[in-house]
This record gives structure tokens, sequence and C-alpha cells, in this order.
């Protein structure tokens, strides 16, 4: 791109929201440029563990979530990929009957909204699962979750934007933006400029910087998902597990791989490096060896992280700018963005088209941290 | 607090600088996940073997004998730990797993001598049993006495092709020929080259003049099609630099392109690394005496720029004696000229092999869609090449994040040279701009077990 | 270990080439009892046993290891305890019980 190029929207970021908004955006017929610093889906939603989950979701995340859920099933129609998307089921395992009692909770209030689970107790586990987990209490199982490949879905939404018409810049940082009554001037470190009417603020871990430049404060920090794969083995765990209080998660694909987490890497987000850590790499592997004792013998072959934004109260920045008109934010998704990406790409297109959106949002907007930014500035 | 030094490898590189460390009086911990010192060059037979050196190391005996020998008497100085495997490397601390023992070492210096392995170009039927890397062929032979078949074909472009396959006749196996894909005026351009280090080339000569006298075909600008067989190899066909197709009828392959180095533990550390053109291949960046972009980390010996068990001593003791320097010890500063010179002429020599045994990248670049590429996660060339095509991967670390090659247990030692030439030529571009696949731990496969052990917290000091 | 006997080559991959006058090492293989010598590691036993040592996970036949130094990691096999070892850098034990396919689940 050379010159002074004129958009209808203009997109920092390149996850899965993203793109997600460059093709729903193409599809409602909008010019739209997309700049990612790196490759799509380099970060957060590329580097995750992978889990397509409803379950244990803060009830104001609940909406967002059952919207992105149905998407997960079109991607083949919608992006030309399933990103190897299977609904296995994700099942939260209890160890002590205080555990249970969350489960069951959640398990109640999700029902109100619509989302089904099934308790189950130490004998409906040993009975479901034959030899593959011990010494549970029990857990809840949420039937319609799953799990996905995180490397393939954002690129696949790139993909499909790319085909409707999108320009998705990668290997191009956002240098600076300001808006003037012309609209948003936005310039890259090739030197692009580019004068766009909407900008969507999608730019994960780093998406405070975009908001400081429209006046707007975010306390985002940095995280980084300390993830570890084994060989592959034979396949038995059909379902995408989650502990209680551990933090560890494990699923198994259909090639044998167990993939599981638990724990932080270390990131620095100014230098964009990050890299799992050894002692959190074999705390997880510790606490896989009690949650799943037959998994103990498989051997680990590679561990990874990436760079993740996420808040104090661990729940994301979506909405539009308290500041500047055509300015729609979502980032900081805190650890659990993935699922919701499909979806947050058509709530970010309806909030620039439309001004508003039928799934509630108003828990995510950026005001709540106004006042913290007075004070901090 | 005196200096924490290790030494990563066991090899000539390790133990050289081990021992150059030990007379200056200074403690190292001496890391391999071999059962004694030596590496793969002088890789020791086990206890209970008799064969003399001679018959293991031919004319090299003599120094496998002093590199076995170098350690002993410095055991107060040298702590040699065997069968560990160093699995990471987090900020100044190694990860060890010591056969199923977890444990850990904290590091001020760290002297990396982590060897190198055979590279390899798939072809059809590589994966069949019976078809191996030559230099495995190799340590079949000096280490368990052992033919890889009764009729083995050696095939590729590398000294140790009509070496190995002269090891192998003279130890009574069968060889069913030598198919060499590096025309024959290559080797003659060369000679001005290999004539730096006369004896070496002399030996080379030797071996091939051996083999024509005892009835090995040498084929030489040979292309390999592929491997045949059922269960395991029967055949290996190829066409003749004249453009005939033939048949060897076989029941083993040995084959081999060279050698790349083992650098894994370099790029955890992250060391900075750079493109070596004549060896075609990614090699850490480092100064004259081994010193990388890491303070306190040093790389030497065949896992550092391949060039030999010769060098790799010379650089063991190059990075030994820059270590001490750099402790602020006195150095023999006659002895590093010496090093210099002597490593210069091996480097001219090495350019000459270069070009006498020159790695066929048009091969891996001409490979049918249908030919398994990575043989950990069984990628074939064709999904590779889509990755490229349909997926837009713009380097080998995003095809590998597409389609999975080099994801597998070997974490694409085998398959990185190959699948790197594959994304380029699919790019159209140089096989530089193609990347480096970035390693990561454990950068070879460590059991659940072993890691959750290393999580109790049983961990020591050097 | 038993008296050091003279073991035929066999049917299997690899040509013993000297050494046999090692003590003989039993082992199993797949359940089916086999004489390896001291000194063998498992590859060893395994390919003068036969042609196979494990098979990819992916469908596409037997694997017989590969580079024999601990670097391509295409011999990991299975002890009868459901340990993972990798075949060229582990050597034979008496009663060692090695499996070249993943027990059945339970069976470990």
């Amino acid at each position: 791109m050379t010159g002074s190029d004129k958009v209808d929207v203009a997109i920092i970021g390149g996850g899965t929201a993203g793109c997600a908004a460059a093709l729903e955006l193409r599809r409602r017929g909008l010019s739209v440029a997309l700049f990612e610093r790196r490759t799509v889906g380099s970060q957060a939603s590329g580097v995750n563990y992978g889990g397509v989950r409803q379950q244990g979701r803060d009830p104001a995340e609940l909406p967002l979530s059952r919207r992105s859920r149905p998407i997960w099933d079109r991607l083949p129609a919608l992006v030309g990929h399933d990103c190897e998307f299977m609904a296995t089921g994700h099942l939260k395992l209890a160890y002590t009957p205080e555990q249970m009692a969350e489960l069951e909770a959640w398990s109640a209030m999700a029902a109100e909204q619509g989302v089904e689970t099934r308790l189950m107790g130490a004998n409906a586990l040993a009975e479901a699962y034959p030899g593959l987990i011990t010494n549970a209490y029990g857990g809840s199982l949420c039937p319609t979750d799953g799990q996905a490949n995180p490397r393939l879905v954002a690129p696949a939404f790139a993909r499909a934007a790319r085909r409707a018409g999108a320009a998705i810049h990668e290997h191009e940082a956002v240098t600076g933006a300001t808006r003037d009554a012309a609209g948003f001037r936005i310039e890259t470190e090739r030197g692009t400029r580019i004068l766009a009417q909407s900008l969507i603020n999608v730019a994960g871990a780093w998406a405070d910087h975009v908001a400081r430049w429209f006046g707007e404060f975010a306390p985002i920090q940095v995280l980084a998902p300390n993830m570890l794969v084994s060989e592959p083995v034979p396949y038995r765990l059909p379902v995408n597990i989650g502990v209680c209080g551990a933090g560890l998660y494990v699923r198994q694909i259909p090639r044998g791989n167990l993939i599981f987490g638990g724990g932080k890497g270390w990131a620095d987000r100014e230098a964009i490096r990050a890299r799992p850590l050894v002692e959190v790499s074999c705390q997880a592997s510790a606490q896989l060896a009690r949650t799943l004792p037959w998994a103990a013998n498989a051997a680990v072959i590679r561990s990874w992280t990436g760079i993740e934004g996420y808040f104090d109260d661990d729940i994301p920045v979506i909405g539009l700018s308290e500041t500047t008109p055509g300015l729609v934010h979502a980032f900081g998704f805190s650890g659990h963005g993935f699922q919701l990406g499909p979806a947050i790409g058509e709530i970010v297109s309806e909030l620039v088209v439309e001004g508003k959106t039928t799934t509630p949002i108003d828990a995510f907007s950026i005001r709540r941290f106004a006042r913290a930014g007075h004070q901090a500035a | 607090m005196p200096e924490r030094i290790i030494i990563v490898g066991a090899g000539p590189a390790g133990t050289r600088a081990a021992r150059i460390l030990a007379e200056a009086g200074l403690a190292t911990v001496l890391l391999d996940e071999a059962a004694g010192n030596g590496g793969q060059i002088y890789r020791r037979q086990p206890p209970g073997f008799r064969r003399p050196y001679a018959a293991l190391y031919g004319t090299e005996a003599g120094k496998a004998e002093r590199l076995h020998a170098a350690l002993d008497g410095f055991g107060g100085l040298i702590d040699h730990r065997t069968d560990t495997l160093v699995w990471s490397l987090d900020g100044r601390r190694l990860m060890l797993n010591t056969a199923g023992r977890a444990d850990s070492l904290d590091f001020d210096r760290l002297i990396l001598a982590t060897g190198a392995m055979d590279r390899v170009i798939p072809l059809p039927g590589w994966t069949l049993p019976g078809v191996f890397a030559l230099g495995g062929a190799q340590v079949a032979l000096k280490h368990q006495a052992c033919a890889v078949g009764a009729k083995t074909c050696f095939v590729g472009s590398s000294p140790l092709l009509p070496y190995v396959a002269y090891q192998y006749a003279r130890a009574g196996a069968g060889v069913a020929g030598v198919v060499d894909t590096t025309p024959r005026s290559a080797k003659l351009g060369a000679l001005p080259d290999l004539l730096a280090v006369p004896g070496v080339t002399a030996r080379g000569l030797t071996y091939m003049a051996w083999l024509a006298r005892h009835g090995i075909r040498y084929w030489h600008g040979a292309t390999p099609l592929r491997v045949e067989g059922g269960e395991h190899v029967t055949a290996l066909v190829f066409r003749t630099a004249g453009g005939a197709e033939r048949r060897i009828d076989c029941d083993a392959v040995a084959l081999g392109y060279g050698l790349k180095c083992e650098h894994q533990l370099a790029d955890l550390a992250g060391c900075a690394f750079r493109f070596d053109s004549p060896t075609r291949q990614w090699v850490v960046a480092q100064d004259d005496a081994g010193r990388t972009s890491v303070d306190g980390l040093y790389v030497a010996g065949d896992g550092a720029l391949i060039r030999g068990a010769d060098a790799a001593e010379l650089a063991g003791e190059r990075a030994a004696l820059a270590l001490l320097a750099d402790l602020g010890r006195p150095v023999d500063a006659a002895r590093v000229a010496q090093i210099g010179r002597h490593l210069a002429r091996i480097d001219r020599q090495r350019r000459g092999m270069d070009k006498a045994f020159a790695y066929p990248n048009h091969l891996a670049q001409s490979l049918a869609d249908d030919v398994i590429l990575c043989r950990c996660e069984a990628v074939t060339v064709g999904e590779v090449r889509r990755a490229v095509t349909e997926q837009g991967a713009d380097d080998i670390n995003r095809a590998k994040a597409f389609c999975r090659v080099g994801m597998g247990r070997c974490q694409g030692r085998v398959c990185g040279p190959a699948a790197a030439d594959v994304v380029a030529a699919a790019l159209g571009r140089p096989i530089e701009a193609a990347g480096r696949l970035r390693g990561q731990a454990p950068v070879k496969p460590v059991p659940v077990a072993v890691l959750a052990q290393a999580e109790l917290g049983e961990t020591q000091s050097a | 270990m038993s008296m050091a006997v003279t073991v035929p080559s066999g049917g299997g991959q690899l040509r013993r080439l000297g050494e046999r006058d090692r003590p003989v090492v039993t082992i199993t293989i797949d359940g089916a009892e086999h004489e390896a010598l001291a000194g063998d590691t498992l590859l060893t036993a395994l390919l003068t046993a036969g042609h196979r040592v494990r098979e990819s996970e992916f469908g596409d036949g037997p694997r017989a290891g590969f580079c024999w130094m601990a670097a391509c990691q295409d011999c990991w096999v299975w002890l009868a305890d459901g340990r993972r070892v990798r075949a060229c850098s582990t050597p034979v034990e008496p009663g060692l019980s090695v499996l070249t396919r993943p027990a059945a689940p339970g069976d470990a």
C-alpha cells in the first residue's frame, strides 16, 4: 500500500477477533484494512491451549460465549477449514466438596442462560470415563464445549477475509493514529498512511497503547500461558478437561498428542518476547501425572507460550470508545478469549456499522477503568 | 565463590575443553548422554567388547585412545556425568535427565559442545525399515559390531560415504554399492582446496581406490529415485549420471548428505544465529574463539561449525582458552595463534569437502508431493507445499504451525533442512529466507513423570 | 545371564560382524523370548530379532529407527511396565520386557 488510501474500517491487530471482524465487515460491504505487526494469530489467538469452552465463564461473558459457540460448527462454510474443531465436551473436575459446590452454583447460573451442563459424582465419572480419571470428587460436563487447533483459526479467518476483499497487512505495525474531521489517520512502520472512517482496536496485550492515543486508560497486564504437548500416545481422552483450583487443563487430539498447561511463562511485552519456564512446565507435568496417572509415561516433546493481555477483574474490554466516535475496542480477554474470537468479530462489526450490538456488553466497557486512569495520570 | 563452569558434550571438543580447564586448575561439570566420553566420532564400544582401537578407529586410533584417556586422573576437577541429557536451558540453569532422574545445575559459564548428526534428504521409501542414517550405519558398526544389513547400499554426498562403505567391506559386511550424488568433476575441481590438509584427502582417495579394487561399484553424479520394499528394504533405484535407471538389490540403505549442527541448547539460550552458505545451514554466531552473542556462553566442535574431529578438539581447546582469558587468567598467546593457523588450514580443506561432496538441495526441492518429509509426524512434501501456497506460510516456522512439519519428537532435526528447501522453493526465495526452525524445550523427549519429579525440587548446584 | 553361545545371524535386519562371544541376555519382545548379547542396545536386540521397532502412529507402516545416535527419536518403544525408552540408547538387561506396540488401555 502506498500513499494515503481511504478505507471504511481499519483494524489494528491480527488475532481471531480482528480477522473475523475483517471478514464480517466485508460481508457487510465495507472496505477493510487490517494491520498485524507479525503474522496473523501469532500471539494470544495462536499460542493458547485451544479450549472452546463456555463452562466456568464469568456470567457476563456467557452471552458472548453462547453467541460464539455455533460459529465454530460453521467454520468449514465460513472460512473453508474446520480448524480441527471437535465438540468433545468440557469436563471440569472438583476434588473437594467446596469445589463441587462451586461447579453446582455455576451450573445453575448457566442453566438460566441456556447452557446445559451435567453434574457428575465420583461414580458417574468412573462409569463415563473408566480408568481415565482417578480421585476426583466430582465434575461438571458441558457437552457442547470442545477444542480446536489455535494455530489454524486466525489464519483461516484472515484468508477468508482476504478472499472476500479485505486488505490484510502482516509484518506491518501501526505506529500511530489520530482522529480529525475527515476520520482516523493511521500510520504504519512502513510509512503507509491510511484514512479510515472507523477504527477497531483489537491489539491484544498492546491495545492499551492504541487506547492511550485517544485518551483512554486500560490497566492491561501481560500473561503468557505455559503450554506443553506430549508425543502421540493411544487416543483415550475423549473430553477436554479442566481442574478446579489446580489450574491444570488437558486435552488429547485424535492424532494422540496430549496438550496441557497451567501457570504462566515469562513474557516481555515491549520486546515482544516470551518463553515457557521450566519450573512451571514441571509443575504442570506433576499436576497432569496426579490427575491422569496413565499419562505419566508419555514423553513431553515441546513447550511454548505467547503474550496475552489480561485485567485484574478477569474480563475483557469490549465496546465503543468513551472519547472518540468511530473507535471500537475489544481486547484483554484475560486468557480465555479463544472461544470468543469469532463472535467478537461479529460484535465489533455491529458496533462499527450500527453503533450497537444485540449481545449485552455493558460489563466490558472501558469506562470501568476511567477513575483509576485519572488517578494514575 | 568460584565460577561454576559446565561443558555439555563429551566428544572431542568437550573433552579437550574440560582437560584444558582442568590443567589450569578449574573445576568443571562435563555432561553427556553417552556412557563414556568420545562423542559419536570416537564412540566407545560397550564393556565386554574386545576389538582393538585400530579395528574401531583405523588411522584415527591413536587420537581416539588419547581422547578417551584425556579425563583420566582429573576426576577431582572434572565431574563427568554420563547418561545425562540436558533437556532445557533456562537463564543460567540447565535441566537434566540422568537415566530417568531429574536434576538441575546452575552455571556461570557454559561451553556447548553438542556435536552433529547426519543431514539427510528424504526420498520415496525412506521410512522403510532398513533405511538408516549414514553416520548411524557407522555407529552400528563401531558401537555394536553390527552391519545395518546383509547387503548395504550407501547413498548420498559425504566424505563418510566412501569411508563407511570401506569400513563395512573391511569388517566383512556386504556392500551393494555406493551412490554418490556429486559428479566426479566436482571432486576434481575441489582438489586444490582439499590439499590444504593432504593427509585427509589422501585417505579419502585410498578408500575409493580400495573399493574399486574390491569390485564395489561407486557411481558419481547419480540421482537417487526411491527405496523399494514391502515391510523392509529390498532395493534402491537411482539414475546414473548418464541418465540410465538402475536398481541395486540390497536390504539396507545408509543415507547421508554431510552433517548438521546440534545447537538446540544454544537456541534456547538466545544465541544469535547466522546462515553459513558453504554448508548451507544455520550456525550459532561466534567469534574465532567460540564466544557467542550470550555473555559467558561458548560453542565448540561440530555443534558450532561442521569441520570434523580434529578441528573439534582444537576448537574445544580454543573455547577453553577464551574462557580462561575472560576470567582474567593468563593464556599462552603462541598456542592461541597456532590453533588459529591450524583451524584456518582445516577450514580451507572443508571448503574443498563442501564442493567435493556438495549438498544437492535440488533433490529436496524436486520431491514428489506424496513423499513423507517429516517422519515423526508423517507429513508429506505436498502438505508442506500447500502450507505455503494455500495457507500462506511465509517461512518454515509458519509452515510448521500449519501442517506440523518438524513438530514431532525430533523437532525437525531430521526433516528440517529438506523442509526448509521445500518451503524456500514454494516461496521462490533463497533457502535462508525460509528461516530457521526455532527450538523448544525439551530439546529431546522427556517423560511427564520425569518432569513431575523435577517439580519436587530435588535439585543441586554444581 | 547364561553361558556364552554363538548366536546365529537369523533373519533380522542386522548382521553381527564380530564380538559374538558375549554372554547371552534373555529379554522378551512383545511377549516372545529373544536371546540378545550383553552390551547390545535394545535397538540391536530388536533388529537382530526382526525388521521393525515400532509402528508409525499415523498409519504409514513399520519403523526401525534411523540415526543410531539418540537424535532422530524414531526408535522409542515401551517397556512392559509402561515406561518409554529410546531403543538406541538403552542397553539390554536380563528379563527386560519390551513392547513394539502400545499396550491396550488398562494393561500397563
